[in-house]
């Protein structure tokens, strides 16, 4: 305990002085809640306020850009870097290693979540949602599964040069799929279908089911079993192709 | 007793066999230098004591254990500087030593290390502001914050300018004294001579030579005798310089020729090393 309470510490440390990572995948988010929001939030989206649509979007959008691209970012940078071989060396233990910089990335979405709600509540009139237990339990289950899927990310980029690019080109498409900035409504069939695949789309449907529907995280049991197998799908890669070495030169 | 004990220890990538059965041991309190060109097998040799890397085949204890079944006490044990690798850009040097101190039982303090390798001025800076030495200290004392009994150098002075060199040299020389066992691979003849109490010489993953520095000179033959005929440079070695060089100049005399640039020496440890590792057709 001792021990993840130490490497706890450093790893918010390390997250903050990060200023790039720290940007893309902490602020960024919030930005684009206020820039959206002020666009076109006053109107309404599939029938319901604008500015709760896009609040549900950008918390699923935050898990996205904070527990999978940016923890699969830290990884890859830090294994290239040989910063995790040389830690092998050392007596700290892999499981608590791992354990602290998941809790580190969780605490810091949960941070931004939870900033994201209150701009939501101060800047546009967003109602708190009736159960914040249940918007609580259905951020962790979403952070959860991107964090294991940001670790087999990182398991399966091979270098660190172009690694931003790669993991911009899979979650901002992604993003943009499951309906994190507009409605799906006007897709095309294909992207629909595409996007009802992808745990994105689930986790901002149960973030509005909770938010606008007054819904219970367990209400919606398929939503959250699609969530839960892609965490767990990411977690089976992550187990068996994680590597703490850099790629050989 | 032995810090290290290696017994036919193999190793091969791809079906290519980086170390071929090498055997060797290092008594506590000794710094062994693992002495070879690029690509002799020195890095997989050290990654597989360290733990890193499996074997595929022979005996292996560091510390009494073995490191494919080494826990985190082991682990406290021994300090490793990595060839290669960075640290954190955004932590300052005495950051770095606090987190890694926090990993151990009984760490050193951070402020002797600091003096250890001789970076007190720079203890508040970030460590992307560090010239290339500075950051292989701040490696050195990653390594030893744990106060390790069994110190790993992997080529520890690479790169070094000649200044920075003896610089960290002095700092091995210092580990010596604490009583720690080092091992540290290099391809500078120079600095295994300085440093370490024995060497073994690799090459192609085998060990063609082992002993202190002066047991490997004495293996050499004594003399070279090195000399220039119509361009061509004639070099030779010989047990009996007196002789040799009576019958080479008696001959130039005789049939009167020059022998330029004519020159005889005492064989070195280079001399050795470049006769030992010399790419020779098998």
């Amino acid at each position: 305990m001792r021990l993840f309470l130490h490497q706890l510490r450093a790893e918010q440390k390390l997250f903050w002085r990060s200023r790039e990572l720290a940007f893309f995948t902490f602020l960024l988010p919030i930005l684009f809640f206020l820039l959206l929001g002020s666009a076109y939030g006053d109107e309404e989206i599939d029938g319901v306020n604008g500015y709760t649509y896009l609040l549900a979007g950008m918390l699923g959008y935050g898990a996205a850009s904070t527990t999978f691209a940016g923890l699969a970012l830290l990884l890859v940078i830090r294994r290239e870097a040989g910063v995790l071989k040389r830690l092998r060396t050392t007596p700290l233990p892999a499981s608590t290693y791992i354990s602290a910089v998941l809790a580190s990335i969780i605490l810091i979405f949960m941070l931004e979540a939870a900033i994201l709600v209150a701009l939501g509540r101060i800047a546009f009139d967003v109602p708190l949602p009736d159960s914040i237990l249940s918007l609580v339990i259905v951020l962790l289950l979403g952070a959860a599964s991107f964090a294991a899927l940001g670790i087999a990310l990182a398991a399966v980029i091979r270098s660190a040069e172009g690694s931003s690019a790669v993991v911009n080109a899979i979650y901002l498409p992604i993003s943009f799929i499951s309906g994190a900035f507009f409605s799906q409504e006007a897709f095309p069939d294909v992207l629909r279908a595409l996007g009802e695949i992808l745990p994105l789309s689930h986790l901002i449907v149960l973030c509005r089911d909770v938010m606008i529907h007054g819904e219970r995280a367990w209400d919606q049991l398929d939503d959250v079993a699609i969530v839960a197998v892609w965490g767990v799908a990411g977690l089976i890669v992550a187990l068996r192709r994680f590597r703490w070495e850099p790629r050989e030169r | 007793m032995n810090a290290v004990d290696v017994r036919d220890l193999r190793k091969s990538y791809d079906g290519v066999e980086a170390v071929r059965g090498i055997d060797f041991d290092i008594p506590v309190g000794e710094v062994f230098g693992l002495l070879g060109p690029n690509g002799a097998g020195k890095t997989t040799t050290l990654e597989i004591l360290v733990g890193h890397r499996r074997r595929d085949a022979g005996e292996v204890r560091v510390l009494g254990t073995d490191p494919q079944q080494a826990d985190s006490s082991w682990r406290a044990r021994i300090g490793v500087v990595p060839q290669s690798g960075e640290l954190f850009p955004n932590l300052t040097v005495r950051e770095h030593l606090d987190l890694f101190a926090g990993y151990y039982e009984k760490p050193r303090s951070p402020a002797d290390v600091l003096q250890l390798v001789g970076l007190e001025q720079k203890a508040d800076a970030k460590t992307r502001t560090l010239s290339g030495g500075q950051q292989r200290r701040l490696d050195l004392g990653v390594a030893l914050i744990g106060d390790p009994e069994l110190i790993f150098l992997d080529e520890p002075t690479t790169g070094f300018d000649p200044g920075a060199r003896r610089a960290a040299w002095e700092t091995i020389r210092s580990l010596r004294s604490l009583g720690k066992t080092v091992l540290l691979t290099t391809h500078y003849i120079e600095e295994a001579q300085r440093l370490s109490d024995r060497v073994a010489v690799l090459r192609k993953g085998e060990i063609v030579a082992s002993g202190t520095p002066a047991e490997l000179i004495a293996k050499a033959p004594a003399t070279v005798i090195r000399y220039r005929l119509n361009g061509q440079e004639v070099s030779f070695q010989t047990e009996d310089p007196t002789r040799a060089l009576h019958e080479l100049t008696g001959e130039a005399l005789r049939d009167g020729f020059n022998l330029d640039a004519l020159e005889v020496h005492r064989a070195t440890l280079e001399d050795v090393y470049l006769e030992l590792t010399e790419e020779k057709p098998e």
